[in-house]
């Protein structure tokens, strides 16, 4: 960033300005970097001219973030976060708070609505490569978004003390009790009790109203600098700043502000129709957004008859549910098969061994007979590694191009397979097992994760086409 | 002062001493924290013994008492319900209950002190659920061959009614019996037990 001159303040192409505005501007400038972050953030921010539909998503999740915080702010003020008073306390926000329903429909609404946007938004650094050298650490912020936004969001969803919430936190938590050795210790200390109770509900509001939002918002501000310091990638995957005009200034960019601002705010204005769409008519989606269980009061002694958790958790939920014990022999016929891979391909003798000591490892854990982990174990790790994987991406891909345009069949067919599995996966997380259902997430799994872990091969195989030199129309 | 009269080592030796006493003060600090999570006495003070009366219970009825904030179910079992836990051996993991499931005055054949009685913690022991008591003799979507016994509707375990876990699902270990004790013939006590009996 180069140093902020401290002169009165220039505008360009904004016409006059009135001289009382200027001369204040002028004295906070020479206070504050306040036309500096104004120039290098928005005015002067040159971002590709190519941006398309998936660039919304972005801005749209900065203002579900507001509407969740604002909401949130003001559903704090009636909320009771004890057992014996929230589900009241709520019943009283949705009938005699004027215009709580209002607020708390909007609330519940942003939980979904956020993770739709930030789904698609990780879907468009999937499809032009955003997250490729030299935009890994924006990639790596992201990614921690979306990990505190899943926190986030289980937190919340135990305030209501419905029965949804009330079963839906003793199974994640229980998650932590299949870990060897410190499970049993460690989920009572997350409960603050042997079972979930007052305690549990009173930290989790703690965690959900204060500690989650400001590390949310420490990790947005990150993201955006990041951004901001490497510039935006764009549906051609190529660098913009390759090609300067005398300025300094990208040929192929244009300033954040205005073009990129009026965009985001037709985008903002579609999207708020829809969410007061779902807001005023649907808020509770089917079950999907806010689950018919949930209205009936935590019952400690009856888990309701079926139990899924909200929908932007069950790609992972199927996978928990898919590694059953009969499935570890697969599992661990995979592992072979991957460590036997790198061996043939790798060139350094380092990785083949790697590879095959910590494959040798995995398989004892899995099929080892007494030094195996319980399949339960498993299905915890393989949830917690389906989510991780996503970091890797950016070494995972090693295709000489960035954007899905000049990528070849392979990849395509590689992401559009993730995106149904994904789907599918999602899908059989709301229902109830069966035999069937199990089969299809155990397949679903494998290529949950080939996708993954087999990148580094079809991304080198996959026939692309060459990156155009300037961004195209 | 220039830098040629920076004493190095000293600077080194300072900044080395002045992390480790940062550090260690950062890690003491995190201990009340981490400390105020724990149970708290109350939590801990709660949970005392259940007395049941099994005087009402009928012939294939369940009822459930909470005990220590947990369900605890008492299935007054049939002589039909006794004999498919005798012929279900080979459907469950740990058909002799030879994990530490259950107080040794229940590591038997029907996991409890007097047959007809099952007491067991009645949650499941994947991630836990509270079953459901799906005792009929029926085809069931989970089991065309379902002998009677309990579902669980997060994760598809079943167990028997004796509380045995069935092979191949998700939970990996029977239902936990606790330790209680027949105070006379139709009452007993839940957790508390007598010691060696």
């Amino acid at each position: 960033m180069a140093a902020t001159p401290k002169e009165p303040v220039q505008f360009t192409g904004a016409g006059p300005l009135n001289p009382l505005v200027s001369c204040t501007l002028t004295w906070v400038d020479q206070r504050f970097p306040l036309m500096a972050l104004w120039r290098d953030h928005l005015s002067q921010y040159y971002a590709p001219k190519n941006f398309n539909f998936w660039y919304f998503f972005g801005s749209l999740a900065m203002l579900v973030l507001v509407i969740q915080i604002v909401t949130g702010i003001f559903l704090v003020m009636h909320y009771k976060p004890s057992a014996a008073e929230a589900f009241a306390s709520v019943e009283y926000i949705m009938r005699d708070v004027p215009a709580g329903w209002f607020i708390r429909y909007m609330h519940s609404t942003g939980a979904s609505a956020f993770f739709i946007v930030v789904y698609l938004h990780m879907f468009r650094g999937l499809l032009y490569g955003s997250y490729r050298q030299p935009r890994e650490l924006i990639w790596i912020f992201g990614m921690l978004i979306y990990l505190c936004l899943m926190a986030e969001a289980f937190f919340g969803y135990l305030l209501p003390w419905g029965q949804m919430s009330f079963w839906g936190a003793q199974v994640i938590i229980n998650l932590f009790d299949a870990l060897p050795l410190i499970g049993p210790d460690l989920s009572t200390w997350i409960r603050g009790d042997f079972v979930i109770s007052d305690a549990t509900l009173n930290r989790f509001f703690a965690f959900h109203v204060i500690a989650l939002p400001l590390v949310l918002l420490g990790l947005v501000a990150a993201h955006i600098m990041a951004l901001h310091e490497v510039g935006s990638n764009n549906p051609d995957g190529v660098e913009i700043k390759k090609h300067k005009d005398a300025q300094g200034h990208p040929l192929d960019g244009i300033p954040f502000h205005p073009y990129y601002t009026v965009k985001d705010i037709l985008g903002a204005v579609v999207f708020l129709f829809l969410f007061f769409l779902v807001v005023f008519f649907m808020p509770e989606m089917g079950g999907y957004f806010l689950e018919y269980n949930n209205f009936i009061p935590a019952d400690p002694l009856k888990t309701p008859p079926h139990i899924a958790p909200v929908w932007y958790f069950t790609p992972y939920y199927s996978i928990l549910r898919a590694i059953t014990e009969e499935f570890m022999l697969v599992l661990a016929i995979g592992t072979a098969a991957y460590a036997l891979l790198i061996w043939l391909t790798a060139r350094d003798q380092r990785v083949k061994f790697a590879a095959l000591g910590i494959g040798l490892v995995v398989i004892v854990l899995m099929k080892g007979g007494p030094l195996a982990l319980e399949a339960k174990v498993w299905g915890v790790a393989m949830m917690g590694a389906a989510t991780l994987i996503f970091f890797l991406m950016p070494w995972l891909d090693r295709s000489p191009v960035k954007s899905i345009r000049y990528k070849g069949g392979l990849f395509k067919a590689a992401l559009a397979i993730f995106v149904i599995v994904f789907l599918v996966l999602g899908y059989y997380g709301t229902q109830t097992v069966t035999p069937a259902g199990t089969l299809i997430s155990q397949i679903g799994t494998l290529l949950y994760f080939a996708f993954f872990l087999l990148m580094p091969w079809y991304s080198v195989m996959d026939k692309t086409k060459p990156e155009p030199d300037r961004v195209t129309q | 002062m220039s830098e040629q009269d920076t004493d190095q080592g000293k600077r080194q030796f300072l900044v080395a001493a002045t992390t480790v006493a940062g550090g260690v003060a950062a890690g003491a600090a995190a201990v009340p924290f981490v400390a105020s999570m724990l149970p708290s006495e109350r939590a801990k003070a709660a949970g005392a013994p259940v007395e049941v009366d099994l005087g009402a219970l009928a012939p294939g009825e369940r009822i459930t008492v909470e005990w220590q904030g947990k369900p605890v179910w008492v299935v007054r079992r049939t002589r039909d319900m006794l004999d498919t836990v005798r012929g279900n051996d080979d459907n469950v993991a740990d058909p002799q209950s030879k994990k530490k499931m259950q107080p040794a005055y229940a590591a038997n054949e029907f996991r409890s002190i007097k047959e007809e009685f099952l007491v067991v913690v009645g949650i499941c022991t994947h991630l836990g659920c509270s079953p459901v008591g799906k005792f009929a003799k029926q085809a069931e979507a989970f089991d065309p061959n379902w002998q009677g016994g309990f579902y669980c509707p997060c994760h598809g375990s079943l167990f028997d009614l004796a509380g045995r876990v069935y092979k191949n699902k998700p939970a990996p270990d029977n239902l936990v019996v606790p330790p209680y004790k027949y105070l006379s013939d139709t009452r007993i006590l839940i957790g508390e037990d007598t010691k060696g009996a």
